[in-house]
Formats: structure tokens, C-alpha cells, sequence
């Protein structure tokens, strides 16, 4: 086969971000929550709009500690699914210009997911970043921390673990 | 007030103040029982939460929402009364996927109160009460007057 010219970088970010999107807005639960994710190369960066809906107590007030943790939940879940279509966008395995939201690789699952609360989520914008420890054929374990202000001061942090999703077997 | 009418009156009251945080509402939950380090809570199944969209399932972070509310409710209502709880950690783990279109109930206790820390269990079901979803552990800050 005829070696195809390389596409302009600004196209393949284009695509990587349509991509992205294809993968998040398929969820509805992501969009129920109202999470985004900012895109830096490979590395994500979720970040929850705030909205009084998300209020578990409306005396502090202070963010639900359910929504904190459904968020660094997605956080991990898309991180995770991230990773590998990366590498098979780079090893051109998946074209990335034909992911629609009915190819899209099936989401790992989670086994176990664990939170630490480590201060009360404020009334306002949080963010949150997932660490791939492993990544197996099989199993995952993630670490994610969740922010607000200040990138030192955690809102909270997890680890968690997961079933990843049976890979199609790479064509020649 | 007889210790029936005060159960009844419990139970009204913490259905208010569990039906009023505004994120349980947002996810539709209802308080079924409420007592004695107990509750039980119930969330409706809403396709705005699926988690993936080519089986319907709820996503995880739904079943979470619930536990944790479920969870801060028997801290709540467990007889030395605190005045307050906050989730210090919450662990859980998913052993089946929900049946898509199906309600979600879970079952808190409060096991153990200490005098700063409430240790919890809580199990979470469908409509097959035989096979449990998930189950979580989790501790929670105890609030004194």
C-alpha cells in the first residue's frame, strides 16, 4: 500500500478532540453531572460545573460526597478508556476520523472504587486528574484527586480498580 | 407521644431532610425506613444516569450517590444521636451490573458508633433481592452537640 501523507497536526487535533467528545458525550450520566474534559496531548483534566443540584448539604453548603465520588469515577473511567484508544489511534490501529458514537470500544468496568473525603466540596467548580498505576490486558488499578482552588489542597482522592474491555484483535 | 407515633414522627422528619437534599432529589431518591442505625433508600431508574450507553446500565457513580446518602442517614438516625456526619471514606464494590429500567433500593447500618467515627455497611439491590449490585463500607465523621 502507497504510504499516505501525513495529515496537518491542527487536523489530528481536531479529530483527537471529536474523538474525545464522541466518547464523553455518549454518556448520559457525564452529562447529567455536567463534567467536561480539557485535553493536553494524551493527559485529561475533568473538570464538574457547578450547579446547586449537586448540593448534598444545603446548610454548609457543600458539594454531595456521592457526586465527588461519581466524578473521580468518570474521571478514571474515561482516563482509562482514553489511554487505549490513544495507543490505537498512534499505532493507527482505530481511524480516528471514523469514531462515531456506535463503534466506540466498550467502557472498562469497575470492580471497586474507593474514596477519601479530605475537605468538604465548596459550592463551585472542581477538578480532577486519574493516574493509571496498571494497565493490564485484563485488570486496571487507578489512582484520581479531586480539586477546587488549589491544586495541592485535595478535595479528595481514590484509587480504584477495573475490568477492561475485551480488545478487538489487531489486523495485520 | 406512645413509641409508635414517635417512630412515624422519626420517620417523617428524616424523610424531609433526606428528600430535600437537593442532589437526592435530583437523582429521585425516597426514604423507605429510617431507625435505630438503619435506612433504607430508594432511587427510580432514570436514563439520564446510564453510565454506558450501548447496555442502558446506571453508571456507577449513581449507585455511589445513593450509598453514600443511605449510608449518612443510618449514621444519622443511630440512637446516640448525632448532630451532624460528613464521610470520612467510602469504599465500594460492583458486583453486577443494575438490570437496566429496574429501581435501585439499598440497606445502610451503622454497625459501630465510637465517639468521633461511625462504621457503616450498606448493600445495594434491584429487583432480583437475592443477587446484591454492590456493597459498600465506609466511615463517617460523628457531629456532637
Amino acid at each position: 500500500m502507497a504510504h499516505k501523507r501525513p495529515e496537518p497536526m491542527q487536523v489530528v487535533k481536531q479529530h483527537r478532540d471529536a474523538a474525545l467528545h464522541t466518547l464523553v458525550s455518549g454518556v448520559p450520566y457525564i452529562r447529567f453531572l455536567g463534567i467536561e474534559f480539557d485535553r493536553r496531548g494524551d493527559e485529561l483534566t475533568a473538570i464538574l460545573h457547578y450547579n446547586d443540584k449537586l448540593i448534598g448539604n444545603p446548610i454548609l453548603p457543600a458539594l454531595h460526597g456521592g457526586v465527588t465520588a461519581a466524578f473521580l469515577e468518570v474521571t478514571s473511567i474515561i482516563t482509562l478508556s482514553w489511554s487505549f484508544l490513544w495507543e490505537d489511534f498512534e499505532s493507527s490501529a482505530i481511524d480516528v476520523t471514523q469514531l462515531e458514537a456506535d463503534n466506540l470500544p466498550r467502557l472498562p468496568k469497575t470492580i471497586d472504587f474507593t474514596v477519601d473525603y479530605l475537605r468538604s466540596g465548596l459550592p463551585r467548580d472542581a477538578y480532577a486528574c486519574a493516574m493509571i498505576s496498571r494497565s493490564g490486558r485484563r485488570y486496571a488499578s487507578v489512582r484520581a484527586e479531586a480539586w477546587q482552588d488549589n491544586r495541592e489542597r485535595l478535595m479528595a482522592q481514590a484509587t480504584g480498580h477495573f475490568v477492561m474491555p475485551p480488545r478487538e484483535p489487531k489486523g495485520g | 407521644m406512645d413509641r409508635e407515633a414517635e417512630v412515624v414522627d422519626k420517620t417523617k422528619i428524616a424523610r424531609q431532610f433526606i428528600e430535600a437534599i437537593p442532589h437526592a432529589r435530583a437523582l429521585g431518591m425516597a426514604l423507605i425506613e429510617i431507625g435505630d442505625g438503619e435506612a433504607e433508600i430508594r432511587m427510580p431508574y432514570n436514563e439520564e444516569i446510564v453510565g454506558d450507553p450501548k447496555t442502558r446500565v446506571i453508571h456507577g457513580g449513581a449507585v455511589s450517590a445513593l450509598m453514600d446518602t443511605c449510608c449518612g442517614a443510618a449514621v444519622m438516625s443511630h440512637p446516640e444521636a448525632p448532630a451532624g456526619t460528613a464521610t470520612i471514606d467510602l469504599r465500594i464494590d460492583y458486583m453486577r451490573a443494575a438490570t437496566p429500567g429496574e429501581a435501585i433500593a439499598t440497606k445502610a447500618v451503622c454497625y459501630h458508633i465510637t465517639h468521633a467515627v461511625a462504621f457503616v455497611r450498606a448493600t445495594a439491590y434491584d429487583e432480583d433481592s437475592d443477587c446484591p449490585v454492590a456493597t459498600a463500607t465506609g466511615a463517617f465523621t460523628v457531629e456532637r452537640h
